[in-house]
């Protein structure tokens, strides 16, 4: 694989993970170029589509698209299961993850998939094994952070639920972009069920087509 | 407000973002970046020392900021004293910062360094494999200088935890993508193959894509991880869907690891050991019989790693191509697969056939789906399995579908998406030229592609109908009238314009005499476009024009009028105004005759391979075409362009060329239309051709004394040719067997036969000590413009192995195109010990190879030694016999060089007289020589050939 592009629907990029080296530069048209031709696909298209000469697997999940890119003697639909492999870990993790969590821990979002992936390749493909890792460094972190944490639980559960604070804070700077804000409850309703229970619906078969 | 996730929280930074997701512009956005960046930057630089988790906080919140698409140009140094906190939490957001923003500051790679290598002697898993996710993050070379070496020990030592060794295998890989020859294979590589047989599945999985990558690169030194690798397979393949436990992925075994295993698989032939292949014939066998089961789960999931493991077998079926069985059950598999609902298993199947078609065993099953395919062509809504639709059709096509799937791609043409239908056009020109028995058929459809999508046709096509026109006279009538029909629409595309108005000028006298297109009637067709074309267009029709007046008398002064308006005359175009005026003056002085010679229909073009097809790979994308095969294609086109001109223009227009020094000269035309006596090249009868036009190289004047002394291409890899290897190449000039070539080490023996224009040489590579020869390589290149007069196939390459002793042969096919003078280029490299050797040969190919003797009659012989009397027709030459001039061996010379020996041609019996023709695939070119040695040893050798020098060059070079 050569890089990973985590982006909104609206176009936002929300994680980028490169394994060829690039210069900043060629990363932002890539980027750009790409958002632009994923965005404009229809629901029911193929998740494939060559671009250069790569070829481009990608994936939505409610409000997010994940979008690969690999080589040509690389495998399609393997690689779309490596996409719902990092879903489903970052879903364990986080707890029916949504969107914000990857903004807001988007630190996270990169360990667990150093973790997973790693040079492009699939490093462990075990679901159990990448959050035992995970776990035993957060595990680190909690003796030594304990003075730093605000919430101090107990370590394995949800911590005290952040993420429903994340969610109802989030609720207010949602979705549309920046400058057309609108603060319609019931628009808040309906960004709720989108992006908000983004992963929510993971085990739903209609989400994950 | 607050957001704190797990582990561990940083108030200030989830502050931060939602700060920056508050932002109701992106103005707003900046100022709070700014503000941001300014307050970091005063703590970086406060007198206050920071804490390790304010400088945390810090560093991960520029980071965000440069996530957000902002620059960063600050914050390194605070990132990398983060690496050697004893703080899990500061070290691994240290880590992140440099993985995502490394700079080559030498001084800050110094300190990353140093703080990686002490995680990586820590003995903490947890903190290597954090160290080691940063090396495989960054990948840089000064990387991979520090810990190159350090990365394999570390991979296979034995009190090496699972984790760090999945971390280490892929961050070698990294590393050895990135800088090759910093990776030195040693004692650890027979370690890293057992890897294969490692206990834990996530190990394997790690280590398998670092064993693929290095075996593509070294298949010698992992040939042993083939039988390993089917072993793994197959106990994956067989075991029960619980047996894996967490490797099971929606009931489906290890998916990814098995998908892996099976891309191993095709970096080698089909195992040799009988026991090996039956076993792995039986998991591709168990894969497909999977296919066919019920689903284990309804979710797309367990179909996805189903399939995908699915497809990697039929990849490995076609990579193999020898089991026609499994072939043409990959074939019905995929054709199920051509009806399925999910759209993604369409484009898959669709992608995946289109290699299938490519086998001979299983060309015809593919064919079976050819209505499916075009079905899917036609109603597919997604433009990219439309694109496959279309790139299979092109690949399953033959003679016996052309006309079907032209049809069919011509339909699809009128609704298809822009993006696609310059490539479409492409491969729709290629398949009708490709496959046409009528050429009428291939006439209609490239009109119909450019009625169609004229504005996707580019020049390389139409400059073919052109080519094909002149070249076959069987449908240049046909031609004519379609294409005066077609110039018929009120609006037809420019290009049409133009064949119309190359074809109607050279063949309009063909339907001249139905009234309906009577010449005025052509020729107002024609004028009635003028105006509406671009100036290229206009050049070509005024060309037309002359030729008109050439052909039909009767439009003289129609044509003259026209010629001599203001907008003609005066045209502010140079090239416009040129021609009017020079046509016009050639019009009205040259007498008929003269005229009749100037304007003479176009001579044959020389056959050459189609440059259609070089610009279809150009289209591919630049990625998938290497750079030599690009300027290949770009040379194509510039030798496309360049004998199209002549073409387009006639070699009469050659008079605007400023750099010709007598324009009037090149205005009659002498050198292009020279009478063409019969322009059908015939293998029965001789010399008949002699006088067509050879193609668009011009005669050159120099002889070179010797051939093979040409000058080598400049190359940075292949050695260039070694000087005493011409000596050797002398010799077989006359003979087509020997020893090319010989030192300690190799010895390389030729064997070679050829038939018209057609050669066969087998090359034997002898191993003259008793090691091996590893990464045994052999190409054959063609320097300089040799690739577009000479062709070859490379039938057999050499296995990479050649034992102490051995021998092995290679199979070249030779296809003579057009004469040529290099000689090409045979490279060698292998090692021997650890050395590289490298040497280049020149392969004995001389164009007097492919020399048919012709016997005749002395009177024959002289009346053709006179009509070939122009002068670049003649050459001559006195030389010094190196030899002695024994009867018997020149005369066995002059027969070894392939032409007939005639006696009693000649008055004086000394002298040797010799006739033959050589074959080329375009044309045959008739040779006569006679050589007249005297008594000083010197010999004057007198050849009247076709315009080639280069045939007079390397004929002499034997003597």
């Amino acid at each position: 694989m050569q890089f990973m592009l985590l982006f909104s629907r609206q176009g936002k990029l929300r994680l980028q993970k490169w394994y060829v080296p690039l210069s900043d530069k060629e990363k932002k048209k890539i980027t750009r170029e790409l958002v632009q031709t994923v965005l404009a696909r229809k629901p029911k298209m193929c998740s494939f589509l060559e671009w250069r000469d790569l070829k481009i697997v990608y994936k939505r999940y409610a409000s997010l698209y994940f979008c690969c890119a690999i080589e040509d003697q690389d495998n399609e639909l393997i690689t779309l299961e490596i996409i719902h492999r990092y879903v489903e870990l970052l879903d364990k993790y986080f707890g029916s993850v949504c969107e914000l969590d990857i903004i807001f821990n988007f630190e996270k979002a990169y360990f667990i998939l150093d973790e997973f992936l790693l040079g492009g390749e699939a490093q462990e493909t075990s679901k159990k094994n990448v959050l035992k890792a995970i776990e035993q460094a957060d595990l680190l972190q909690e003796n030594i952070d304990f003075q730093m944490r605000l919430f101090a639980g107990n370590f394995g559960g949800k911590p005290n639920n952040p993420c429903c604070s994340i969610r109802s804070v989030a609720l207010d700077v949602n979705s549309p972009p920046q400058g057309q804000q609108k603060q319609h409850p019931s628009n808040i309703n309906t960004d709720f069920e989108v992006t908000g229970l983004l992963f929510s619906l993971i085990s739903q078969p209609s989400c994950l087509k | 407000m607050p957001a704190v996730s797990k582990g561990d929280g940083m108030r200030g930074l989830a502050v931060f973002i939602s700060d920056i997701r508050n932002c109701k512009s992106k103005e707003a956005e900046i100022k709070r970046i700014n503000k941001e960046l300014a307050n970091i930057r005063s703590k970086f630089k406060g007198d206050k020392a920071l804490d390790g988790y304010s400088k945390k906080k810090y560093v991960c919140k520029l980071l965000f900021i440069f996530l957000l698409g902002h620059d960063i140009d600050f914050g390194h140094m605070e990132a990398v004293n983060l690496l050697s906190s004893n703080k899990y939490t500061e070290k691994q957001i240290g880590y992140l910062f440099i993985s995502v923003l490394v700079n080559s500051n030498s001084e800050l790679i110094r300190l990353i360094n140093n703080a990686i290598k002490n995680d990586l002697s820590s003995r903490n898993p947890t903190f290597m494999c954090l160290a080691l996710h940063c090396i495989a993050n960054v990948g840089s070379r000064e990387m991979a200088e520090a810990f190159a070496s350090e990365i394999p020990r570390i991979l296979v030592a034995g009190d090496t935890m699972d984790s760090v060794k999945q971390s280490a295998a892929l961050c070698l890989l990294r590393l050895y993508k990135t800088s090759p020859d910093l990776v030195l294979m040693g004692e650890w590589t027979s370690r890293v193959v057992h890897l294969l047989n490692d206990q834990h599945m996530g190990v394997v999985t790690a280590a398998i894509s670092l064993i693929t990558c290095l075996s593509q690169k070294n298949p010698d030194e992992f040939k042993t991880c083939v039988s390993l690798a089917v072993s793994r397979l197959s106990r994956i393949v067989s075991s029960a869907s619980t047996d894996l436990q967490d490797y099971t992925y929606y009931f489906v075994p290890a998916p990814w690891l098995s998908c892996k295993l099976l891309r191993l698989l095709q970096c080698y032939p089909p195992p040799e050991d009988g026991a090996v292949k039956g076993r792995l014939v039986e998991c591709l066998e168990t894969i497909l019989n999977k296919a066919q089961e019920p689903p284990k789960s309804k979710k797309v999931q367990h179909s996805n790693a189903k399939n995908a493991i699915l497809f990697e077998a039929i990849s490995l079926i076609i990579h193999y191509d020898s089991e026609p069985n499994l072939l043409v059950r990959a074939c019905n598999q995929l054709g199920q697969f051509l009806q399925h609902r999910e759209t993604n298993l369409r484009y898959l199947a669709l992608e995946s056939m289109c290699t299938l078609a490519s086998s001979e065993f299983s060309h015809e099953a593919v064919k079976t789906h050819i209505e499916t395919v075009i079905n899917a062509l036609k109603t597919e809504r997604d433009v990219s399995v439309r694109q496959r639709a279309a790139d299979l059709l092109y690949a399953m096509c033959d003679r016996s579908n052309a006309k079907q799937i032209v049809a069919e791609m011509l339909s699809y043409l009128e609704t298809a998406d822009y993006s696609i239908r310059e490539e479409m056009v492409l491969k729709v020109a290629i398949l009708a030229e490709k496959y046409a028995v009528d050429y009428s058929w291939y006439v209609d459809t490239i009109l119909n592609l450019i009625r169609i999508a004229g504005d996707y046709v580019s020049e390389e096509v139409w400059y073919r109908v052109i080519q094909i026109v002149i070249n076959r006279d069987d449908v240049q009538g046909y031609a004519a009238k379609t294409v005066f029909e077609a110039l018929q629409a009120p609006a037809c595309h420019e290009n049409m314009v133009k064949v119309g108005g190359y074809i109607l000028g050279e063949f309009g006298n063909l339907i001249a005499g139905d009234p309906r297109s009577s010449p005025l009637v052509q020729f107002n067709l024609l004028h009635s476009k003028f105006h509406l074309c671009s100036v290229p267009t206009r050049a070509l029709l005024l060309s037309a024009y002359i030729k008109f007046i050439n052909l039909f008398p009767e439009t003289k002064s129609t044509i003259q009028e026209v010629l001599r308006s203001d907008s003609q005359i005066r045209n502010s175009d140079v090239e416009l105004q040129q021609r009017a005026v020079e046509y016009l003056k050639l019009s009205s002085i040259a007498s008929t005759d003269v005229l009749a010679t100037v304007l003479e229909e176009m001579p044959p073009f020389p056959e050459r391979e189609s440059s259609i097809l070089a610009k279809l790979k150009k289209k591919k994308g630049p990625g998938a075409v290497s750079v030599s095969e690009l300027e290949e294609g770009k040379r194509e086109g510039g030798e496309l362009n360049g004998g199209s001109d002549r073409g387009a223009d006639t070699a009469a227009m050659a008079a605007s060329n400023a750099s010709t020094p007598s324009p009037q000269a090149d205005l009659l035309g002498l050198r292009s239309t020279a009478p063409v006596g019969s322009a059908a090249p015939s293998a029965g009868s001789l010399l008949v051709d002699v006088f067509s036009e050879a193609g668009p190289a011009t005669p050159s004047a120099a002889v070179n004394d010797d051939g093979f002394l040409s000058s080598a291409p400049p190359s940075e890899d292949p050695a260039p040719p070694l000087s005493e290897a011409d000596e050797l190449l002398n010799k077989f000039v006359c003979k087509n067997n020997g020893v090319l070539f010989e030192n300690q080490l190799l010895q390389i023996g030729i064997k070679s036969e050829y038939r018209q224009n057609l050669g066969r040489m087998y090359l034997f590579y002898g191993n003259k000590t008793s090691v091996q020869f590893a990464s045994f390589t052999t190409t054959v290149s063609c320097p300089g413009d040799l690739q577009s007069h000479i062709l070859y196939m490379q039938e057999h390459f050499v296995e990479p192995l050649v034992e102490g002793g051995a021998q092995v042969q290679q199979v070249l096919n030779i296809e003579c195109l057009t004469d040529f003078c290099d000689a090409p280029l045979l490279n060698i490299k292998f090692r021997y010990g650890g050395a590289l050797q490298n040497l280049t040969l020149k392969l004995p190919v001389t164009i007097n190879k492919f020399f048919q003797p012709t016997e005749m009659a002395s009177h024959d012989f002289f009346q053709r030694w006179k009509q070939l009397s122009q002068p670049q027709q003649e050459a001559q030459k006195i030389f010094k016999a190196n030899h002695s001039m024994d009867t018997e061996v020149l005369k066995a010379k002059l027969l070894g060089l392939g032409t007939a020996l005639l006696d009693n041609v000649d008055p004086n019996p000394e002298n040797y007289v010799c006739a033959g023709v050589i074959q080329t695939k375009n044309q045959q070119v008739g040779c006569l020589l006679r050589l007249e040695p005297n008594a000083q040893a010197q010999v004057l050798s007198h050849t009247h050939t076709h315009t080639h020098t280069h045939t007079h060059t390397n004929l002499y070079s034997c003597l």
